[in-house]
């Protein structure tokens, strides 16, 4: 239940923000949308913790912010590579073992690993994940687990 | 006070675009389809981000600024999965990484 209602929000707030009309009609209409979509989804099955991960949402403001101070880092070392050409880089291609337990967390690390550029994710089996980075130093930076350690605190936490 | 906005909006834009421009270059310029992934990931991430903000310093309107803060977050969920798509799939097709080889026996050693 409490799942469904959190869904409901988030779909009336997506529907304001993208009308931004607020006449009896358009508001009338965006509530027949968000009913139907609602009991799609129910017969679809796929509201849970998983499409609603309540509690994780205070708590991934603080990562999101860590997670943009090392994208900006990690962009202007890409961006140093490209303009200094192919000499400067040196691509790996490493498997790292990874101590989140839920898919969830799976899912955020490996989804920050491939946002930060200079590492993409290959893979992903059991708690080991196939990263592709384009110099040795970005796997030594994933191996000392800083964003390894915060992902799984994050986990915990919700 | 608006002078300041369209400044402070303009080295966005510029930034961004200097960005993207870099991205494409390292797409040209990188040796292999997974290096050329990582050039594009600065296209992804951060370039998209400077030229977005850059947009919602030109114009105060609150929704506009809430449009453009969800077009900013669905391109940070959605461009990761997309080059995980990309990468998993060129390795099931059996495309091998061009890598360094210095490098490569280092990791071996250490695996």
């Amino acid at each position: 239940m409490r799942h469904t209602i959190s869904l409901s929000l988030a779909l009336a707030a997506f529907w304001l923000l993208n009308s931004g009309y607020y006449t009896p009609l358009i508001l009338g209409l965006g509530l027949v949308s968000i009913i139907i979509v609602v009991y799609i989804v129910h017969r679809m099955d796929v509201v849970d913790h998983e499409s609603q991960p309540l509690g994780l949402s205070g708590k991934i403001l603080f990562y999101y912010v860590w997670l943009g101070k090392e994208i900006i880092l990690a962009n202007i070392d890409v961006v140093k590579k490209i303009w200094l050409g192919k000499d400067a880089i040196s691509p790996v291609l490493t498997t790292i073992n990874i101590s989140q337990k839920t898919d969830m967390g799976k899912v955020i690390y490996a989804n920050s690993i491939t946002l930060t550029p200079g590492t993409v994710t290959v893979n992903l089996v059991a708690d080991q994940i196939i990263v592709h980075a384009l110099m040795g130093e970005n796997i030594q930076l994933l191996e000392a687990g800083e964003m390894d350690r915060r992902v799984s605190r994050l986990e915990n936490s919700c | 006070m608006d002078i300041a906005l369209n400044i402070s909006s303009a080295l966005c834009l510029f930034l961004g675009s200097f960005l993207c421009l870099s991205g494409g270059v390292g797409i040209i310029r990188f040796p292999d389809f997974y290096t050329r992934m990582h050039a594009a990931g600065v296209t992804d991430t951060l370039a998209a981000s400077m030229i977005l903000i850059g947009l919602m310093l030109q114009n105060p309107d609150a929704i506009v600024i809430l449009k453009l803060v969800m077009i900013l977050l669905m391109t940070l969920f959605i461009s990761p999965t997309t080059s995980h798509a990309m990468a998993k799939a060129a390795m099931n097709s059996g495309l091998q990484p061009l890598l360094d080889k210095k490098e490569n026996k280092d990791g071996v050693e250490s695996s």
